[in-house]
């Protein structure tokens, strides 16, 4: 069999054989990245089959998955919308860094994953999948609710902080030295704060250079400039995800809309193949001695995360059960804890265990994060049905 | 009436208002990608909300059907003096014949002898529509008449 003949096969099975994990993950009303995630795994290195011949165009399509998946990012917000955001939820998004990075960076730190590992499983433990939580709080139809607010306000720091940390965590990989590195974070933080200026004065310009009335064409300028500034972007140092995040958010408006309308398709197809690469390039075998770390560390941060709503919620005045709702809303992580972790991974600057941890919590977390969302109220209503009987049962005697 | 108007970033647009009699709110979540849902409070807990889905037309023929009563109140005030003379509002079902076409194309007035004076669309009174004016799924209109025209409107409206 020819080289082409085999790729298209190994492909045509790869893509299938996601098709129907994503059906199986709707069927029980969970996020599809844990299943590519496993689907990965179970076709990677040390794993059933190997996939020699399409090995190259995974990685090129894992590579546009990132940018996809940030360029979407930065258009579901508009700047206006980050900039309030962020001056509403600033004490609550502290709150929420400190409180969920820091069990990445311990335990990172106690399996000697070495500093660079910590700063990145800084990352990956602290920000929510915001995927998930959309998903969940409209599924569950809590859209209305008063703590909704205050958990998308949550999200939408993390994501701002995401602009700034990706910057700082490529320097690190990179290995440059202090003073290249902060050049790195300057420019970011300055590229940063330029597009957020321009996106909320000159948004329509920007916008009106890749809108057309031509699906085609748009859809032509909208890749070829996330592409060109991703790259720029990676070019000096400041991580093509960043590139494309800030794209995203400088384009507004209705184009905003009918952008992200026709990237998605492509993002969940490129992203896929990005999470699969992830799996793939993690070794099964490594899993194991680092499986208590990571349901420790979900445990923790599942712990961290519902302090996190209850706190950011009660000072929005909510009841206590809005307070356990917007907590457990925010457990789930997911794609862009693995856009973190590739990034490490990648760049080879963190020992195998980081990605097997990696894995092994994002998938976890993925999965309780939905689960604990969902049952919830039952809980808390058992809790709150058990102190009222305390309380009435002296009466009663 | 205050509006409560909430931004939820990367979902859309909330708006809701406390309703008096009940220690209730009552709103609707615009989504960006276009869908609109009915909201309203649950009994027993002031944070959570009863999130209805509603399609477009869902959404239109609720806003006509809220919106209709007031505007027959205050035409059937004006016709008041007219003996034989009343005012109805009906609606133009999804599955109408005429929805769609254009209001010429019933011949109503010829037909019934009963006219349209207005159609109130997504909580928007159209006033005074000409024949050129086109009917969609969901619209309710509000007609002038005698009892029998208006009858007669009626199943023209729905069944042709």
């Amino acid at each position: 069999m020819s080289g082409t003949a085999l790729a298209l096969i190994q492909l045509g099975a790869v893509f299938f054989g996601l098709g129907v994990l994503g059906r199986i993950a709707a069927r029980i009303g969970l996020s599809p990245i844990p299943l590519y995630l496993l689907g990965g795994l179970v076709f990677g290195t040390g794993g059933l089959i190997e996939l020699r011949e399409v090995e190259d165009f995974i990685h090129i399509a894992s590579e546009i998955g990132v940018v996809l998946l940030l360029l979407l990012l930065g258009l579901e917000y508009t700047a206006g919308e980050l900039v309030t955001g962020m001056r509403k939820s600033w004490p609550a998004g502290l709150l929420d860094l400190v409180l969920n990075a820091t069990p990445g960076v311990i335990v990172a730190l106690m399996l000697g994953l070495g500093p660079t590992g910590a700063i990145a499983m800084a990352g990956v433990t602290y920000i929510s999948s915001s995927g998930i939580v959309a998903k969940v709080l409209n599924d569950l139809g809590r859209l209305g609710n008063r703590e909704t607010p205050t958990i998308l306000s949550i999200l939408v720091f993390e994501d701002l902080a995401m602009a700034v940390y990706l910057p700082v965590l490529t320097a690190v990989l990179a290995g440059v030295g202090f003073v290249a590195g902060m050049t790195t974070v300057g420019i970011a933080l300055v590229a940063v704060t330029l597009v957020l200026i321009v996106a909320l004065r000159y948004g329509k310009y920007v916008s009106a250079i890749v809108a057309s009335e031509d699906r085609e064409i748009f859809l032509l300028k909208l890749l070829g400039s996330a592409l060109l500034v991703a790259g720029i972007a990676s070019a000096v140092q400041v991580s093509a995800a960043v590139g494309a995040f800030l794209l995203g958010i400088a384009i507004s408006d209705s184009t905003a809309h009918d952008a992200t309308k026709i990237l998605e398709p492509l993002r969940d197809l490129f992203a896929a193949m990005f999470f699969v690469l992830f799996g793939l390039s993690t070794d099964p075998t490594t899993i194991p001695p680092v499986l208590g770390w990571a349901v420790l560390l979900a445990v923790v941060t599942t712990v961290t995360k519902i302090a996190t709503g209850w706190w950011a919620a009660k000072r929005a005045g909510a009841s206590q059960l809005g307070r356990a709702r917007a907590g457990t809303a925010l457990i789930a992580r997911g794609e862009f804890s693995i856009v973190i972790a590739g990034l490490a991974v990648a760049a080879g600057a963190v020992p195998d265990e980081f990605a097997a941890l990696a894995t092994t919590y994002v998938l976890l977390m993925a999965i309780i994060g939905p689960i604990g969302a969902r049952i919830v109220e039952p809980v808390m209503r058992v809790l709150a049905g058990r102190k009222q009987r305390v309380q009435v049962d002296p009466l009663a005697e | 009436m205050n509006v409560e108007v909430t931004s939820l970033p990367g979902i859309g647009v909330r708006k809701e208002f406390s309703l008096t009699k009940v220690d209730r709110r009552i709103g609707i979540v615009d989504h960006r990608d276009g869908g609109t849902d009915l909201i309203f409070t649950k009994i027993g807990d002031p944070d959570s909300t009863v999130q209805i889905p509603l399609s477009a037309v869902e959404a239109r023929t609720l806003a006509s059907l809220l919106g209709a009563p007031q505007l027959v109140a205050q035409l059937r005030e004006e016709h008041r003096e007219l003996d034989g003379v009343s005012t109805r509002s009906m609606l133009v079902p999804p599955n109408s014949p005429y929805a769609s076409r254009r209001l010429g194309d019933t011949e109503l007035r010829t037909r019934t002898r009963a006219s349209i004076v207005a159609v109130l669309r997504a909580g928007q009174v159209l006033a005074s529509p000409g024949p050129e004016f086109v009917f969609a799924g969901g619209d309710m209109v509000v007609v002038v008449g005698t009892n029998a025209g208006l009858d007669a409107a009626a199943s023209i409206l729905t069944d042709g």
